[in-house]
């Protein structure tokens, strides 16, 4: 399968989509296009129990395209009712911080002091409640060492494997963090306690390459870390249907393809 | 006659500076802007605003009305960062309490019940806990489980500001939109309550019957209804009308420098809000504004 025409971007989309694999009947969020599209492919593929929302209050029938709406919709997804579903468990993220750190704690709040940062975003959001109540999964667009920090990030929104930051170093027992997808590699919280692990290369990445542009040191899952897959004809062509703007295609620059040239 | 009517400036009369403000709707979603563009043209001041934030937070902002801000997020959905918020965090000009979208939630209706706190895992493991304008307690489970839980303090307001579709002159409202979103636990967090509304309609025509669900909560949490006829614009009252964002741009444009700040005030606040629906485009424009996918 490695010559077909797929792109970084739908590698990434079939990643973002193993995340829900065997999750059972929960609420799928993935923020931004390539997430949502991943959510969308697990959905219409191996986990049609997935639940998805048209980011304003409605659960679609159908998984709703970036850019669209949804045709039929099942369900009521109110904030209130969000919260309630989120802080009973039954939901998985997959979101895009602006920074995370060896601990996989995250941050989409300030860069700097908090008091006076030197630039401010969006606020802590959901995040904190987020991250001790249901699985979260991560995708990182610019996978480099500005975003993979080296010792904590600034402010810490999303709690992470950090004894010091507990009671008798244990986590909530809702602390679950899965996969990390990057433009580069996929990685999860494998390695011993919790490190961060690679645990695929997107074609034609090497591991010393993820690792120089990362913050921490990574683990590895073997000598021989295996390929990310490249989508099939099958996955390609349903992708295709879920994303019918082909907003995709401009999610990397110059959209490259799956395989490095 | 028991009537709750009231202008827009007779609301801003009863808020006193230093106050705590509790602004309903949720970033770019039925905001009560009507009454925030009154906020601005007063002379009231060291605001602590209370807010799941969007625009009014931004224009409160950027009027120098907020001594302190307490938010989990101020962002305008599709445009994700708010211009006038993050000139005035990076200008260190606020005071700030950040917390988590959920203990907000649990800040309110710990007020509206009028407990002390309400316990939650939510903060856990995250810089929120300790803020230079605030430490967060703990609370240890008195039974078996023993575990130690984050005391969310109640946010009480002084006053709530939101904004509805309908109510009759009572102070009976209907929020129609899709989302009701935490309005209710805004209006019960303050033991004054004021909205704006689309429209004022005889007790009869709210038709109570069928729209029970859309009634936000008893009248007798509600101080005073002004009718403000797009008095959420920019942002939405769906299904009135939806968010505009051309309108959500050019604000953006008012956080390049001082003078566009000024020119943006003069041209959209300052003349008051039949001129601001007029300077906006009009009520034809604003009922044609397409649906905003998110």
């Amino acid at each position: 399968m490695s010559d077909n025409q797929a792109t970084l971007a739908e590698l990434v989309i079939v990643a973002c989509a193993e995340a829900y694999r065997d999750n059972g009947e929960i609420m799928a969020t993935g923020i931004g296009p390539l997430p949502r599209l991943g959510t969308a492919l697990a959905k219409k593929t191996f986990a049609p129990e997935l639940q998805t929302t048209d980011g304003e209050c409605y659960y679609g029938d159908e998984p709703v395209p970036p850019g669209g709406r949804a045709d039929v919709v099942e369900g009521y997804a109110n904030y209130d009712r969000v919260f309630s579903a989120l802080w009973g468990g039954r939901r998985h993220s997959m979101v895009g911080p602006v920074q995370m750190d060896r601990f996989g704690q995250a941050n989409i709040s300030v860069i700097g002091s908090h008091d006076k940062p030197k630039v401010a975003m969006l606020g802590a959001r959901g995040f904190p409640g987020n991250s001790i109540c249901h699985p979260n999964s991560f995708f990182f667009p610019n996978h480099n060492a500005r975003t993979l920090v080296d010792g904590e990030v600034d402010f810490v929104c999303m709690a992470g494997y950090n004894p010091a930051r507990y009671v008798g170093g244990k986590p909530p027992k809702g602390l679950d963090l899965r996969l990390i997808v990057t433009n580069l590699c996929v990685m999860d919280f494998g390695g011993p306690d919790h490190q961060i692990r690679v645990i695929s290369l997107h074609p034609g990445v090497t591991f010393e390459e993820v690792q120089e542009n990362t913050g921490f040191p990574l683990a590895k899952i073997a000598d021989a870390i295996p390929e990310t897959r490249v989508p099939n004809a099958e996955e390609l062509a349903l992708i295709d249907a879920l994303d019918p703007f082909g907003v995709r295609h401009k999610q990397f620059k110059d959209n490259p393809p799956a395989r490095r040239a | 006659m028991f009537d709750k009517r009231m202008s827009a400036a007779d609301v801003v009369a009863q808020i006193e500076d230093g106050m705590t403000v509790g602004i309903g709707g949720w970033a770019t979603r039925r905001k009560p802007m009507a009454l925030v563009r009154e906020l601005v043209r007063s002379d009231v001041k060291d605001l602590t605003v209370v807010s799941y934030g969007g625009p009014d937070v931004g224009l409160l902002c950027a009027a120098g009305k907020v001594k302190k801000l307490v938010f989990a997020f101020v962002s305008m959905d599709q445009i994700p960062l708010e211009p006038h918020f993050r000139k005035a965090r990076q200008g260190g000009t606020i005071e700030v309490l950040e917390i988590d979208e959920g203990m907000f939630h649990w800040g309110l209706r710990a007020a509206a019940m009028d407990l002390p706190f309400l316990p939650t895992r939510i903060g856990i493991g995250t810089d929120l806990l300790n803020q230079s304008s605030f430490t967060f307690k703990t609370v240890t489970s008195p039974y078996a489980d023993g575990e130690e839980l984050v005391a969310m303090p109640a946010l009480n307001l002084d006053v709530a500001l939101i904004h509805a579709q309908r109510s009759d002159e009572k102070g009976n409202l209907l929020v129609t939109s899709p989302d009701p979103l935490f309005d209710e636990l805004v209006a019960r967090a303050a033991p004054k309550c004021f909205a704006s509304v689309e429209k004022i309609v005889s007790t009869a025509d709210l038709d109570m019957r069928v729209n029970a669900r859309f009634s936000l909560v008893e009248r007798a949490r509600i101080t005073g209804v002004v009718e403000a006829p797009y008095g959420a614009h920019p942002t939405s009252a769906d299904p009135d009308y939806q968010l505009d964002l051309g309108h959500l741009k050019e604000y953006v444009g008012s956080a390049e420098s001082d003078e566009a700040w000024a020119a943006y005030r003069a041209r959209f606040i300052d003349q008051g809000e039949q001129a601001y629906v007029e300077a906006v485009g009009g009520a034809a424009a604003i009922d044609a504004l397409k649906k905003p996918v998110y």
